[in-house]
């Protein structure tokens, strides 16, 4: 379990370099990098912080990682999430962050 | 020194040592009241280090309607089998829903029923959105002009001279640079310890983890190698969780009543207890015996609340949700299989840490201890470790207080002697980043520290059982390792932070397995097996505590405290620490 950065996407803005708990990710010729990515802990702190979608998170097969990603994007109260499987094919929830979990 | 490190020396009045749930909360009340300066040092960014990062479920700790403090004292007591200090659980107690109205005052948000009454979960929880719960209370603590946060700065050693703190000395974990803090008081707030044991996937995934792995116990060691006494290592926790993705299964259980059934269909949960160990304990006997795997029966609950679930796993442990889509079999067609993880070592769920007085002293004069890193009290979770932030953050107030009252110098120590002992400790960082490259690497010796601990001291590999000939093996070999580690070469800042956080991490497990041993008795079944002795004694109705002189650990009792009776700390003129207060 890790997360996966998409150079193309990334504007090197180090947000994520900033928020990671664990000081994983730097930024090598421009760009976010992570520096060991079996030391991720999987909080997607990252993902939440990043503005231009570059960041997404996966399971690794040790997980049952098939190597489908999970990316997030924020528009006012709402966080979108989606999952993305390797043949394109994606399954979004929403989650309003003004409303409590039900469990 | 080729490597050597620019050093840059600060004075505070107050330094807090980590800027997690509990350092956070220190730092808004010291913040609030405005008299003193604080700094928070912390290892990564308080915006999302510690235990929320990625969120939380619930309030865990609440006093519900119908429901006093002392309710929560005897639910707390009872779960740990009677080793718990009572006074610090009621103080703890007593504070919880005020702090919890505090957090929803800042944006918190706490469902509420129609008439505007938390609605509840259980008798001691209330349900929230705390996915941005972290983000809340590192604001509430850096927005003040009088609280300072330098983030990315690692802290590795106190500095303490006759059993009073002056001060503490760290590294910047990506630049070149050392930090010396002269600071008044310290408030360790540095949280548990995890990463001491194999993990559950030591592979790829070894970091998804229940708790942090980022937490390492560096409070744990600097207060062990200053002298400060301590409690209750034995009490590992061990918690019961999903299976590779280490979610939590109280969402689940709780939330839609699903019971822990074993792989013949049975329920088994009523059969061994359900005190927090016991659940534990079962599921893994289960295994042992042929009976698995267990799971949480959840393949009778319905499509809706399957997506409610989806929901509550992203705003805390997102990879759950990631797993069951991936899968494409959600908690209603498949049963979520449990298992246990490795044990930690944290003070917010067992009673392991600081010997801490009511005030939430220490036994070191200047030294406060709040949240996972103070024992004495379990089932803190978010809410206690806050109260605990908040006595603390109040108590050291009132130490400074007194001691301007006294017109005492309190930076009694010399500028001069004050940075001479904390560059022996830069010294050694230096070592490390000048030592030769070897072959054998950071990674190596972390995985042989959790392989001795797993194989020897109880951990997933020995069903969490242990004997005193295997934890007298786990001590001889985790010596060996010791030179090991400190031929490690640091390449630079970060591998300097890796080789620290193995060094704090033995100097736990050397202390935990001290503890083991003493405790000749099995109270808890799993957090701590002792196949030498597998029954309960009534000999061990005390507490098992521990101060390091001289690089010895000694091993002491101590008679329980209860909640009529308040432990404070007094210091003579020598600075011994005298037990007072109504004990």
């Amino acid at each position: 379990m890790s997360i996966f950065i998409n150079g193309q996407k990334c504007a090197g803005c180090r947000k994520c370099v900033e928020v990671c708990p664990g000081n994983l990710i730097k930024i090598q010729n421009g760009k976010a990098v992570i520096k060991r990515e079996k030391d991720c802990w999987g909080c997607t702190s990252c993902l939440k912080e990043c503005k231009t979608g570059a960041i997404s998170f996966f399971l690794g097969a040790d997980m049952g990682g098939k190597g489908s990603v999970l990316s997030v994007d924020e528009a006012g109260d709402e966080r979108k999430w989606t999952v993305t499987a390797p043949d394109g094919t994606e399954k979004t929830i929403v989650v309003n962050t003004k409303e409590s979990n039900k469990y | 020194m080729s490597t050597g490190l620019n050093v840059e020396t600060i004075k505070t009045d107050v330094l807090i040592i980590g800027g997690g749930t509990a350092g956070c909360y220190a730092a808004y009340v010291l913040g609030h009241s405005g008299k003193y300066d604080v700094l928070i040092a912390e290892k990564a960014n308080i915006k999302r280090s510690g235990c929320l990062a990625a969120g939380v479920n619930a309030i865990n700790a609440y006093i519900t309607e119908g429901r006093v403090p002392m309710d929560y004292v005897d639910y707390a007591k009872n779960d740990a089998k009677g080793i718990v200090r009572e006074d610090l659980l009621l103080s703890m107690s007593e504070g919880l829903n005020e702090v919890t109205k505090v957090l929803e005052d800042n944006g918190l948000v706490i469902l509420k029923d129609e008439n505007g009454k938390y609605v509840t979960r259980g008798n001691r929880n209330i349900k929230i959105n705390g996915e941005n719960i972290k983000p809340i209370l590192a604001k509430m603590a850096s927005g003040q002009s009088n609280v300072k946060v330098l983030n990315h700065i690692n802290i590795t050693d106190y500095i303490v001279q006759n059993n009073e703190i002056y001060g503490a000395v760290g590294f910047d974990v990506n630049e070149k640079k050392a930090y010396i803090i002269k600071a008044k008081t310290v408030l360790a707030a540095t949280g548990g310890a995890a990463g001491l044991y194999r993990p559950n996937n030591p592979g790829f995934s070894r970091h998804k983890m229940w708790y942090p792995p980022f937490n390492t116990g560096a409070g744990y060691a600097m207060g062990i190698r200053a002298g400060a006494e301590m409690t209750t290592f034995e009490m590992r926790f061990i918690a019961l969780r999903c299976k590779d993705t280490i979610a939590p299964t109280g969402t689940i259980a709780q939330g839609v009543k699903a019971k822990q059934m074993n792989g013949l269909g049975e329920i088994y949960e009523t059969k061994y207890g359900v005190a927090t160990c016991e659940r534990v304990y079962g599921t893994t006997k289960e295994n042992q015996e042929g009976r698995g795997p267990c799971y949480l029966k959840t393949d009778e609950i319905t499509k809706e609340q399957e997506e409610e679930l989806y929901k509550a796993y992203l705003n805390m442990a997102p990879s759950q949700t990631l797993k069951w889509l991936e899968g494409g079999q959600g908690p209603a067609t498949q049963n979520v299989e449990i298992e246990g993880t490795e044990p930690y070592i944290v003070g917010g769920h067992t009673a392991s840490g600081y010997w801490i007085d009511n005030n939430r002293a220490t036994t070191v004069k200047g030294l406060y201890a709040a949240g996972d890193v103070a024992g004495g009290a379990p089932q803190k979770y978010v809410t206690g470790a806050i109260v605990e932030g908040k006595i603390a953050g109040q108590s050291i107030e009132h130490f400074l207080d007194e001691e301007n009252k006294n017109d005492s110098d309190k930076y009694k120590i010399s500028d001069k002697d004050f940075e001479s002992e904390a560059l022996k400790y830069i010294k050694k960082y230096n070592i490390f980043l000048e030592n030769k490259e070897s072959l054998i690497t950071i990674e190596q010796a972390e995985e042989t520290m959790q392989k001795i601990m797993d194989t020897y001291a109880g951990g997933i590999g020995s069903n969490y059982q242990y004997n005193e000939t295997g934890l007298n093996l786990a001590k001889e070999k985790l010596e060996g390792l010791i030179d090991v580690v400190e031929s490690l070469h640091a390449g630079d800042m970060d591998d300097l932070l890796q080789i620290y956080e193995i060094k704090e991490r033995m100097t736990v497990c050397f202390s935990v397995i001290e503890h083991l041993k003493a405790r000749k008795e099995t109270r808890w079944h799993s957090f701590a097996e002792n196949m030498n002795y597998p029954d309960e004694s009534d000999d061990f109705n005390k507490y098992i505590n521990s101060y390091s002189k001289d690089g010895k650990i000694n091993v002491i009792t101590r008679e329980l405290v209860d909640a009529k009776h308040k432990l404070l700390f007094s210091f003579d003129d020598n600075n011994n620490v005298h037990f007072g207060g109504d004990v």
